[in-house]
């Protein structure tokens, strides 16, 4: 069992939860993920770690309420425990294991979507502790789904926001404002890691591809165990089929087949569980 | 009553067990398992003994039954086997301890699996405590995997008095024993998680949601946290996949997904979360096993079903009983056939198989005939979903996350007899070393580990 040492809101149906898992926390780095379980009758929920403090052994997440299973999640409360918390699964990101020097030539771009903005978070903050300025985009719908912005701030080199309906920041998608800052700006940039929903690091992946930076997406397929065994999560990366569990989630964006995995994504629309079942969450 | 006739076994209506998940085969009452022991002729040479991979002393357990001692029979099974309600339900006894049995030559061969399954069965239901240890010796030893492999190992070095912390990456320990073999063969709640308990029951600890590679590495258990040996049993599970197009359609699952969701997230079930699709006519490629398991999951979850097989019905590497079980129940099979393409509609989803006719040839190096497709045989059959059940190759994480673990070129471990790998200390067995392969293979394997780990902790430490 795995206790919710603290929940906070982030914004409307977004929460951030810190779940004491001493083992996870001591070895996760950037770009892993976790497979979280509610209850005995729960499902396997992969989730990308945002953070983790090895001295309090926790490791933070971040949960947007849209299915039943993270509908249920979110009902969780801070001192409520999760039955399992596993990870830190997939590989690190690449930048990681790179020669920091060479790491330091570079310029990085982080492009997050909604949600996706919580696991660019200990990336960017990565770049950080290591001397090295990033710029950030950070994607949402709307004013109010804009989340840690603050937190990127005291990390990032440059944060620039964009919200759908003009609410915040720049009036339009975050592939806008890329050709705005590239095209009218002057900004270049070397790399491109994009975090968010698929068709945002689709569209993203299109863009930089025609703008010659390279571009490094985290997929987010469906799952089951998350360490190999099934395949559920494959996807087709430069022609060859990848379990995104093992060899990602961070693939090369523009080897990815988009149009597959978004199709993938929808396999089991219809027999999402109901939480009428349980008779409410929790 | 007729020495060369085994006493017949009941069994759920195929009809009927073909729309639940209850178990198919139902057991033999006392009176049952003590007229079939009866059968046992208890001969002094027992070739029984040498070809069960754990060994048991068969005719000493089927003569307590015979003459009514039950707890003692289990007492018998418990000095060589962890898993007796298991292995009494899936070992191929018919290619084991049953082939050899003297009875067999003219007759049946005594149920030997059927009795063990009774006796173990007849055990959990009286509440009979099994299995004794040593006092504790003080030495630590880490076991990798909760399938067989390590539920034995675990299972022998905690009786000899070592202090053994088993590691699963899964929520649930068992392995195959959980995740890929169904409900209506070996009942969870029931079977396995009790054999589990017995385990605890020894003093052997189990982290479940661990995973060695990721969460901790091999090095970190022995240079950090003290293991002084460590056994592999992290199994075969990576899915095999044929290549060829159409494999990534909506619909196309691999037998282990389709398994795990259904055995262990418990999918069929109306009360867990974890969906499970299963179309209107499916396709399970391979005859296996986990094949058949796929195939007659998936009729119970309201498909009609054909197995897809590239060889003959003899050559099919599944159990016989469990294939005259599939056809009972309505499975067809589709033989000397192998998919070319998996053919999808618009939207992206699977809407039929497109394969070729085969015929067998020369035997290759397996020493089966080997399939060679006949020329322009190709048809196409209309299904929704396709199972790939192929088989399965090692994961590749730990070798790559512990130095100097020496592997063959089919990604499994390298050991010597003893289950020694080139890493001093790192021990292994089960399908990690074989590649996939029986429970009861696993178990053997586990068990010999378990003596070379002993042997080489004691002359290491205690001198």
């Amino acid at each position: 069992m795995y206790k919710i040492v603290e929940k906070k809101e982030l914004a409307p149906n977004i929460y951030s939860m810190d779940v004491l898992a001493p083992r996870v926390a001591e070895s996760a780095k950037p770009g892993q993920f976790v497979i979280v379980i509610t209850d005995e009758a729960g499902e396997r929920i992969p989730l990308t770690i945002c953070d983790f403090d090895k001295e309090r052994g926790t490791v933070n997440i971040v949960i947007q309420a849209m299915g039943c299973s993270t509908k249920k999640m979110v009902a969780y409360d801070e001192g409520d425990y999760f039955r399992d918390f596993v990870g830190p699964l997939g590989k690190p990101s690449e930048y990681v294991n790179e020669d920091i020097e060479e790491v330091k030539k570079k310029k990085y771009l982080f492009v997050a979507g909604g949600v996706g903005t919580a696991p660019v978070y200990p990336q960017v903050r990565w770049f950080h502790e290591n001397g090295i300025d990033v710029d950030v985009i950070v994607g949402a719908k709307t004013k109010d789904l804009v989340i840690l912005e603050d937190k990127i701030k005291e990390v990032a080199g440059n944060l620039y926001i964009a919200t759908d309906d003009g609410s915040y920041g720049f009036n339009g998608m975050v592939t806008g404002l890329i050709e705005d800052l590239v095209e009218n700006q002057g900004k270049e940039y070397d790399y491109c890691i994009a975090i968010g929903p698929m068709i945002m690091m689709k569209f993203v992946a299109l863009l930089t591809e025609k703008l010659g930076i390279k571009t490094v997406v985290s997929l987010n397929p469906i799952m089951v165990d998350g360490t190999g065994m099934c395949g559920a999560c494959r996807v087709t990366v430069g022609n060859e089929t990848k379990f995104a569990c093992v060899d990602g989630p961070e693939f090369d964006g523009h080897l990815v087949d988009f149009d597959e995995a978004l199709k993938r994504q929808t396999q089991y629309k219809e027999e999402e569980c109901e939480l009428d079942k349980q008779g409410g969450a929790k | 009553m007729d020495r060369f006739t085994r006493v017949p076994i009941a069994e759920q209506d195929p009809k009927v067990r073909a729309t639940n998940f209850d178990e198919v085969c139902l057991g033999y009452t006392e009176e049952e398992a003590m007229a079939e022991a009866k059968r046992c002729l208890n001969c002094k040479h027992h070739p029984c003994v040498g070809n069960c991979p754990v060994s048991i002393h068969i005719p000493r357990f089927i003569k307590h039954i015979a003459e009514g001692e039950f707890e003692e029979a289990a007492h018998v099974l418990a000095e060589y086997t962890a898993l007796p309600a298991v292995c009494g339900r899936v070992c191929p006894q018919e290619e084991q301890c049953e082939q050899v049995c003297v009875l067999g030559k003219k007759g049946d061969a005594v149920s030997i699996g059927k009795l063990e399954r009774f006796a173990a069965d007849w055990a959990r239901e009286h509440d009979v405590v099994v299995g004794k240890t040593k006092e504790k010796n003080g030495h630590k030893v880490a076991v990798i995997g909760s399938g067989p492999a390590g539920i034995t190992c675990a299972g022998d070095l905690a009786k000899e008095g070592y202090d053994v912390t088993i590691f699963e990456a899964l929520h649930e320990p068992g392995g195959v024993l959980v995740y890929g073999i169904p409900e209506f063969r070996l009942p969870k709640e029931k079977v396995v998680k009790h054999e589990i308990e017995n385990l605890k029951n020894l003093g052997v600890k189990i982290e479940t949601n661990v995973i060695i590679g990721r969460t901790v590495t091999i090095d970190e258990l022995m240079n950090e946290e003290g293991f002084e040996a460590v056994f592999v049993g992290s199994g075969a599970g990576l899915p095999k996949f044929m290549g060829i197009p159409g494999e990534n359609l909506n619909g196309v699952f691999s037998a282990n997904e389709f398994l795990t969701r259904n055995n262990l997230m418990k999918a069929f079930r109306e009360d867990y979360d974890t969906p499970i699709k299963v179309g209107e006519k499916v396709a399970v490629i391979g005859g296996g096993n986990v094949a058949m398991d796929a195939a007659r999951t998936a009729l119970r979850l309201g498909a009609e079903v054909w197995i897809v097989y590239r060889r003959t019905e003899e050559e099919l590497p599944a159990r016989v009983e469990e294939v005259h079980h599939a056809k009972d129940e309505g499975i067809k099979f589709e033989l000397l056939t192998s998919p070319v393409e998996i053919i999808g509609n618009e939207d992206g989803w699977v809407k039929g198989i497109r394969c070729q006719r085969m015929e067998l040839g020369e035997p290759d190096a397996s020493g089966r005939r080997r399939p060679m497709p006949i020329e322009g045989s190709e048809f196409e059959f209309d299904v929704d979903t396709v199972i790939m059940a192929l088989g399965t190759s090692p994961n590749p994480l730990i070798p790559a996350t512990t130095q100097g673990l020496e592997i063959n070129n089919k990604g499994c471990i390298v050991t010597d007899e003893n289950g020694q790998t080139s890493r001093e200390g790192v021990f292994a067995g089960g399908d990690a070393v074989t590649g996939a392969a029986t429970v009861i293979l696993a178990m053997g394997a586990g068990k010999q580990a378990a003596v070379g780990i002993d042997k080489y902790i004691k002359e290491k430490y205690d001198k």
